[in-house]
């Protein structure tokens, strides 16, 4: 059985279908890369799966549950995590608050229990900063610990998403473009970063637009656009698909 | 300095018609004269917004010289430095409350007053027309304000920013004009007498030294509580979702329970206050618990800090112990209020001592 399986996902906003009859299954433990031209779907696509958005037609079985309909926190509660293309840290958090709040789902200490601070709050509270802090380390960013989240670099931030999601601790990871804006260094490096964490056993839907990181790092990619998937496959199959050449990358895009 | 010419004379024209020329003069020239200090004020606000870094050291030592100076305030001080203590500790209570929605939260809530009523009504009622004791009736005024602290959290759930005020600005009139008119249970405008003070065996505490050493104890209470809650799962979330509401669901964090719970939270302690200032009173009336007690609550949490404890408790004591200082000048209470917070919005949005915590998000 697929982690993730997706059938005739439908997306509309008023007239505009964002996301057409999608079908798709993600296997447990690869790269699978979601790629289309601006505005093909891919957030909404990803809004759809975590509950942001309700989809207006169709299925998602995460871990063969039904996740339609149901809230985002219960869905980052059964194990799908993700960032933001547009970054949404809490900026005003410190780096280390931002990755301990995000464990929200595998704590339970209520607000008597924060009262009394009896041995399981004490217990609790120092696990969930010990894995915060190695989150941070993950990501290269357990300096900055104690800095407002605001205060860090655009790169940093993105890094701090991803630390982030990492923390509510999903088998699933969704990363919505978490290259942007980086220079091609920092980009390669997130890359590593993401090659670990499948070697770490975490599933990755990845959107990403640079196509050399894509073909590099994908097991799998699928290609939206319009909203409607035209295309699967390996990445080699991806390079070669016409549909694809003269859909996305353009009729004169040669490799 | 055009437009501060438009403005002046703008509403010099509105005043003209009422009060005369003389007064649209008046008008005309202090309005010219606030906008162009501002101005010139803005300027070099950059003075005003320098950060300092204060040594634990003088920090710990600060709390402690308050701690002893508050402990021993009736050693020194005259029934009147107490009488206005004890009130300033049931504001600093209500803005503790108050500034868990707001500050914590950041669910603007400018019906706040509406649960001190209730916590104070409650006591009333259930003091003088039950005969219920102080300590019996004090825990049920705090349910009932919390209770309805989620009642009003259910329909503002929806709503962000503008329209949660407004909504919560609504059910503090509503609350209001109940106790203003339900007549056989509430006794209307003429408002409860002869409620009993709170004793313990016997001992009436109704002296005014010791109903300060009592609402001490509830303040340093509040204090530790709140402290404790804001340093945990829950308050980490609260600021979450004050931060972004989407990130703070994607997060894992149930939005929806967080916002009652703080709405109930902080009502709760707006019924603790309502109880204290019933049995230090004696007597209570719709005429406590306007909107402008609502404003003047939401005040002490802007100007010391949104979502800083010490800076909401100091908010707290400014606003009490300012007017009472400046007793002469009490028709100009409101004007100066209002002034304070314009420049405080300009010079240091943060608030006294907030370090974190910014302005409040829709
Ligand atoms: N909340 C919304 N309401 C209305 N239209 C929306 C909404 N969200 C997205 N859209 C529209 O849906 C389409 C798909 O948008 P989406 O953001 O999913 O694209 P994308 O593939 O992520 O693009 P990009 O590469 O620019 O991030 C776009 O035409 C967008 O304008
Ligand atoms: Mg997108």
């Amino acid at each position: 059985m697929a982690l993730l399986e997706v059938r005739s996902l439908t997306k509309t906003f008023g007239g505009l279908r964002a996301v057409e009859d999608a079908t798709f299954e993600v296997k447990e433990g690869i790269i699978f890369s979601v790629i289309g031209p601006n505005g093909a779907g891919k957030t909404t696509l990803f809004n759809c799966l975590t509950g942001i958005l309700q989809p207006t037609k169709g299925t998602v079985y995460f871990e063969g549950k039904d996740t339609v309909g149901l809230k985002p926190h219960t869905i980052t509660g059964l194990g799908i995590g993700r960032t933001f293309q547009n970054i949404r840290i809490f900026p005003e958090m410190t780096v280390l608050e931002n990755v301990m709040v995000a464990q929200h789902s595998r704590t339970r200490c209520g607000i008597i229990s924060a009262i009394i601070r009896g041995k399981g709050f004490i217990h609790e509270e120092a696990s969930i900063k010990e894995k915060a802090i190695e989150y941070l380390e993950f990501v290269n960013l357990s300096d900055l610990a104690k800095s407002p989240a605001s205060s860090l670099p655009y790169g940093d931030q993105r890094r701090l998403e991803i630390a982030r999601a990492l923390a509510t601790e999903p088998r699933l990871i969704l990363l919505d473009e978490p290259a942007a804006g980086m220079n091609p260094q920092e980009t390669a490096e997130l890359m590593v970063l993401v090659e670990r964490l499948r070697q770490w056993g975490k599933t990755i839907i990845l959107i990403e637009h640079d196509m050399r990181v894509v073909m590099g790092i994908s097991d799998w990619i699928i290609v939206l656009d319009h909203g409607i998937k035209i295309a699967e496959g390996i990445p080699e199959e991806i390079q070669r698909n016409p549909a694809v050449v003269e859909a996305y990358l353009g009729k004169e895009f040669t490799y | 300095m055009i437009r501060a010419l438009i403005i002046a004379s703008g509403l010099c024209l509105l005043v003209l018609p009422l009060m005369g020329i003389k007064s649209a003069a008046i008008v005309f020239i202090s309005i010219l004269a606030v906008i162009t200090l501002l101005s010139f004020i803005r300027r070099h606000r950059h003075i005003f917004r320098i950060g300092i870094k204060v040594p634990a050291i003088y920090k710990r030592t600060a709390v402690l010289v308050t701690v002893m100076a508050v402990l021993l305030l009736p050693v020194y001080g005259d029934n009147y430095l107490i009488d206005v203590s004890s009130l300033s500790g049931i504001y600093i209570i209500l803005a503790m409350g108050l500034n868990v929605v707001v500050g914590f939260a950041g669910l603007l809530n400018l019906g706040f007053a509406a649960f001190y009523a209730i916590g104070a009504y409650s006591t009333a009622i259930l003091t003088t027309r039950l005969d219920m004791p102080f300590w019996l009736s004090m825990p049920m005024s705090v349910t009932m304000a919390s209770f309805l602290g989620i009642l009003l959290a259910i329909p503002a759930l929806r709503l962000r920013g503008d329209y949660l005020a407004i909504v919560t600005l609504g059910f503090g009139e509503i609350i209001r004009i109940v106790l203003n008119n339900w007549d056989s249970l509430t006794n209307g405008p003429n408002g409860i007498l002869n409620i009993p003070s709170p004793s313990i065996g016997g001992f009436k505490i109704n002296r005014l030294s010791h109903y300060y050493y009592m609402v001490l104890l509830f303040v340093f209470l509040c204090i530790f509580v709140v402290r404790r809650v804001h340093n945990s799962r829950v308050g980490r979330a609260w600021l979450a979702i004050r931060e972004d509401e989407t990130a703070a669901e994607a997060m894992g964090i149930d939005t929806v329970r967080y916002k009652l719970l703080a709405f109930s939270f902080g009502a709760f302690w707006a019924g603790l206050a309502g109880a204290l200032f019933a049995g230090k009173m004696h007597f209570v009336s719709p005429e406590s618990f306007t909107f402008m007690e609502s404003v003047l609550i939401l005040c002490m949490v802007i100007i010391g800090g949104l979502g800083s404890i010490p800076g909401v408790i100091l908010g707290a004591v400014i606003l009490i112990i300012l007017p009472e200082v400046l007793r002469e000048f009490q028709t100009y209470r409101m004007l100066a209020l209002g002034s304070g917070l314009v420049l405080m919005m300009i010079f240091r949005p943060q608030g006294l001592l907030g370090g974190r915590g910014g302005a409040i998000r829709g």
